[in-house]
């Protein structure tokens, strides 16, 4: 009797794993709402598609950024995921064209960062839809330059004209310093491009280190040093991503330079404890640039509903429902046309003033931003830059001997992917 | 319920009474053993060996690759690149510059960490050994942190140590100037070892706890009869009787220590610079954090790790002789 | 301190030595149970609360305050001026100037300067921090595969490794103290460097995305057939041929006579076993990846975004996921001691 009781209990619980085929699959991770926005929409295409069955599955960032590509050559994973790095998983992206409603209106909208999920300039694929687009700029805290007295600098001045006023500032307000970025190496890439650096060499393969990154890199170590930049922000960590956000709302620094994705954070963590405000991107001699960037869903080959798939896609690329997506996240649309169009944000004034910003500021990035941030070297150079200039600010190498390293860590990486 | 468990119990372990009767007949003396340790064994083979031979393929080959059969042979070289220094006990002068920061800082990590490790635990055995009022509250909350997760201890501990944290915040409410206590790599390495030490001694303590309670009391009293040297009592008495616990502390806290990451990974992030990058977290983060995946030279690291541990152990074994009886 | 390093059973009369003795366990509580209070109280503070400096103990928030027409608005005490000692609610704020009104005398509206005021803070629990929460996951769903794990594994890694640990104490056959070196190395192997090919080896097993997956790798223990071997060999073998002697078998002699003699040393193993389930995060995390199979720690790291964390959502299911192995270790805590005392070290 209890045998039989077992084996009937034991079987149920293998039964229970198993899953349904006809699903889509989409790995997914939030850095706000994204996940739960998308859930939202899904429903409404599933009440218009009963046959398809959208099923999202929030995950840890770190899930996907180190797990994807190891599921993904077991033949495994999800038929879509929510990722920013494209480089590991691109030889097993589907390319969407043949399922597509019409492949010409994505490339109307979507065009300068389609060629971000592309492989080579020789690839017309597409592979997937930017969620959104992040713009890196200046977050001021503009109370506590009234409070010193300092005007903001307006558009157009440069780096230098922005390092004095943050330092008077923080002398006047008693600040330990004037302004802090995000570690980051794709924070440190828009300062860099505006003071000149390339990036590139002339056949297009990675040279990070010329004359335009070292005056970055040399400026930016020296402000650490005399309290203009927060140095505690890039040494803390030994290695990845910190932000600099909580020293921004408890107002020790005067200028952060962040993106647009901290919209949500800035509403309703510092909401009107002082007045924020988004500035353009300072200038150098390369131009006033920040960074874009940004997530996408990108499809796979291992699919068994490619044409679900490039449906559900199709639907969250419609103008309409892109726009209504960009509100509930508070995100700078992807969309080219969106761009132009002041979307019904549920923002504050402050909010709304940020986002017309960060607009303007898409407006000024330049094309070799675009291009770095799309290069499949893109995050081995940020990471190296990121990690050995922090090295420079805890006294652990000088400059000289961080600008060989970056290259060789570069070099190291080409070499890999090329084996 | 105690008679529905002991009867769940029973008619489960007599469904393989007949298998395992047929296996008794068939085979003679001792060898009846390998059907015992058989699943086990299984299963280490399946989960352990295999993905060691897996890794030894890895060492010998390049690339990003993940699948075995897509990567190029590359003999040695992942081992002569992780070894190729000018000067061994300068990593910048070595190629893979975080490797040899890892080893070092691990070769400090642990002669620290294990040092203070077995002197605490012995201290508050021996505290808890003696007459004191709610000694199993105290035994309990000395234990306590041993149950959390080495993420939630980072957590706890990163929230208290930041710039921002408590720490902070109450040393300034006594006056005194804050210090950016994971920002200075001296400071960022002592907390490394004190959470870690903080998140593992109870489980050291109760250890020797057990051993200095099974030390017969007719010796201590002998011993304070005529004796007016506490110290030395402890040294000559009690501390030879305690060995075998204390030995099992060494070699645990050891294996432990050598293979320090996550509590470390979470709470410093191997920083500032690379004061806290240790050899497993060098390892992670080149076959499985890094953009650019070189698994090849993470196998080769963790092989180094697994062969320079293994000596260890030997050496260890050989030390102690009689152990083997006594395990 | 001659007390100290001898044991001192019956003394009558308390002398510094035990005041020491007291002190340093006291302060030891402190330092030891002291930051996961603090993680309980964070727990509940709000997002906001979270980020501020310096940090209150208790969870403090702004208080607010329903004005007739002008809607909910913040509260706050000036200090200075002719309104100072009033609490006056702001009803906006324009760069260094405060615009505020009286509750009582809505209609005038008062500027001051923004120096002048200071907020009125108020105790309050976010209790939604955890409320929250369970409108975010299935929560009985992952709850669930938790606990499933958590206790199949220990059930099956507590007959395994006693299985081993019985023939590698009571049997004598060629090649077992290699198996038990061999079993012993595994000990030195950290789990992160096996992780990308015991993935591939699930995957061809058709073992991801199960609780399998989980449950399989995890089974058997270098630790718990050491430790089980070690209490074994301090039973009597007589027992065994008293038992041969009544002609039992052997799988009889295993699980009737070493299994209930061993409860000690099976205690303090299941004790382990289920506190590494229960808290085990990177291999569940690369071998679950869809939400149905997920575990609470995964769950919990879901608010771990690239660009910025949940504080106060992972927080809150940092003290869910406590509270079950917090409970059973206040409860069986005098066993865990008992255990390791007599399984620990013989």
């Amino acid at each position: 009797m209890s045998r039989k009781i077992l084996i009937a209990a034991m079987a149920g619980v293998l039964a229970a794993g198993a899953a349904q085929a006809g699903d889509v699959r989409i790995a997914c991770y939030s850095d706000g709402n994204e996940c739960e926005a998308t859930e939202v929409l899904a429903a409404r295409f599933m009440a218009q598609n009963s046959d398809i069955k959208i099923i999202i599955d929030k995950q840890p960032f770190k899930s996907i950024q180190e797990n994807l590509p190891v599921q993904l050559a077991a033949g495994q994973g999800p038929d879509i995921a929510r990722t920013t790095d494209f480089g590991p998983v691109a030889k097993y992206m589907l390319d969407l064209t043949p399922y597509l409603k019409d492949p010409k209106y994505w490339e109307a909208s979507f065009g300068p960062v389609l060629n971000w999920m592309r492989k080579d300039s020789s690839d017309h694929g597409i592979y997937g839809l930017m969620t959104q687009l992040t713009i890196s700029a200046p977050l001021v805290n503009k109370t506590l330059f009234d409070q010193a007295g300092v005007p903001v600098p307006k558009a157009g001045a440069t780096w230098d004209d922005w390092a004095a006023a943050v330092k008077k500032v923080s002398v006047a307000t008693k600040l330990n310093a004037g302004m802090a970025w995000d570690r980051s190496g794709a924070r440190f890439a828009g300062p860099s491009i505006s003071m000149g650096a390339k990036y590139f060499a002339a056949d297009g393969s990675p040279a990070v280190v010329d004359d335009g990154f070292k005056t970055a890199a040399s400026k930016y170590v020296a402000w650490s040093q005399d309290g203009t930049v927060d140095r505690d922000v890039w040494v803390a960590a030994g290695g990845g991503y910190r932000d600099a956000f909580a020293e921004f709302a408890n107002g020790k620094i005067a200028m952060y330079l962040s993106g647009s994705w901290q919209l949500t954070r800035l509403e309703k963590q510092i909401g009107d404890g002082f007045e924020w405000v988004v500035a353009s991107a300072p200038c150098g001699v390369g131009g006033c640039t920040g960074m874009p960037g940004g997530a996408g869903f990108v499809a796979f080959k291992n699919t068994k509903n490619p044409k679900d798939v490039a449906k559900f896609l199709d639907f969250l690329a419609d103008e309409k429902v892109y726009a209504e997506w960009m509100v509930m996240t508070n995100n700078v649309p992807a969309h080219t046309a969106l761009q132009k169009q002041s979307l019904p944000y549920k923002l504050s004034p402050a909010g709304n003033a940020a986002i017309t910003a960060f607009g303007a500021n898409a407006a000024l990035l330049t094309p070799l931003a675009y291009k770095l941030q799309g290069d499949p070297m893109s995050r081995p150079i940020f990471g190296a830059v990121a990690d050995r200039i922090s090295a420079v600010m805890a006294g652990q190498m000088t400059l000289d001997q961080a600008y060989a390293r970056i290259t060789a860590d570069v070099a190291d990486a080409v070499a890999a992917t090329k084996k | 319920m105690v008679k529905l468990v002991a009867a769940l119990y029973a008619a489960l372990m007599n469904l393989p009474e007949r298998p395992m009767k047929w296996a008794q007949s068939q085979l003679s003396g001792g060898r009846l053993g390998w059907v015992f340790v058989g699943p086990n064994l299984a299963i280490f083979a399946i989960f352990t060996f295999l993905p060691i031979a897996f890794d030894l393929h890895y060492a010998l080959t390049g690339g990003t690759q993940l699948l075995p059969g897509d990567r190029p042979y590359v003999g040695a070289e992942n081992f002569a690149s992780l070894l190729d220094c000018t000067d061994h006990f300068d990593p910048n002068s070595c190629r893979r510059d975080l490797f040899w920061h890892g080893i070092w800082n691990t070769l400090a990590f642990v002669g620290l960490q294990v040092g203070l490790m077995l002197f605490f635990s012995l201290l508050t055995a021996i505290v808890l050994n003696g007459r004191i009022i709610g000694r199993s509250f105290f035994r309990a909350a000395f234990f306590y942190p041993v149950l959390l997760s080495p993420v939630v201890v980072a957590l706890i501990w990163k929230w208290i140590l930041q710039r921002e944290g408590l720490l902070n915040a109450a040393m300034e409410g006594v006056g005194a100037t804050p210090v950016n206590w994971l920002l200075d790599g001296n400071w960022a390495f002592f907390w490394s070892v004190f959470v870690s030490i903080w998140a593992h001694m109870g489980f050291y303590t109760l250890i020797l706890l057990a051993g200095l309670q099974s030390i017969p009391a007719e010796i201590n009293e002998a011993s304070q009869m005529d004796a007016t040297r506490p110290f030395r009592h402890f040294t000559r008495i009690t501390l030879p009787l305690l060995m075998p616990n204390v030995l099992v502390v060494l070699v645990l806290g050891l294996i432990r220590a050598v293979q320090i990451f996550d509590e470390v990974y979470v709470l410093t992030g191997g920083g500032p610079g690379s004061a806290t990058t240790f050899v497993v977290q060098y390892i992670y983060k080149t076959g499985f954090a890094d953009q650019v995946r070189q698994y090849g030279l993470a196998a080769a690291a963790s092989l180094l790790l697994a062969s320079v541990l293994l000596v260890l152990t030997l050496i260890q074994m050989k030390g102690q002789g009689g152990g083997k009886q006594r395990g | 301190m001659a007390n100290l390093l001898t044991a001192r059973r019956g003394r009558l009369r308390w002398d510094w030595t035990d005041w020491a003795a007291h002190l340093y366990l006291v302060l030891g509580t402190l330092v030891m149970f002291g930051p996961v209070l603090w993680l309980g109280l964070s727990s509940v503070k709000s997002e906001s609360g979270l980020q501020a400096y310096p940090p209150t103990i208790l969870p403090y928030e702004q208080a607010r305050i329903d004005v007739p027409e002008r809607g909910t608005l913040k509260l706050f005490h000036v200090t200075q001026g002719e309104h100072a000692g009033q609490d006056l609610a702001e009803v906006r704020r324009l760069g260094l100037q405060s615009q505020l009104v009286d509750p009582a005398n809505p209609g005038t509206l008062i500027r001051l300067p923004i120096e002048a005021r200071t907020p009125v803070m108020r105790l309050h629990a976010a209790w939604e921090n955890f409320t929250d929460l369970f409108s975010q996951f299935s929560f009985a769903r992952i709850v669930w595969n938790s606990v499933f794990i958590t206790v199949v594994a220990t059930v099956l890694t507590l007959l395994v490794n006693s299985m081993a640990a019985f023939a590698l104490s009571k049997y004598k056959f060629s090649g077992r103290d290699q198996v038990f070196l061999l079993m012993l190395a595994t000990l030195m192997i950290p789990p992160t460097i096996v992780l990308v090919p015991n993935y591939l080896i699930a995957s061809q097993l058709g073992l991801t995305n199960s609780p399998w997956g989980v449950i399989w790798p995890a089974v058997a223990t270098p630790t718990g057939v050491f430790l089980l071997r070690q209490y074994m060999l301090t039973l009597p073998d007589e027992l065994l041929e008293a038992a041969r002697m009544d002609h039992a078998s052997e799988w009889r002699i295993y699980w009737r006579i070493i299994l209930p003699l061993s409860s000690p040393a099976l205690a303090v193993l299941a004790i382990f076993s289920v506190m590494w389930r229960w808290n085990e995060f990177l291999w569940p995390m690369v071998v679950l990846s869809r939400s149905e199979s997920f575990t609470l720690p995964l769950a919990l790291n879901s608010f771990q975004g690239e660009l910025t964390t949940q504080w106060h959502f992972l927080l809150a299911m940092t003290v869910l996921t406590l509270l079950p192995v917090t409970a059973i270790f206040v409860v069986l805590q005098r066993h865990i001691a008992q255990g390791i005392a007599s399984a620990g070290v013989k």
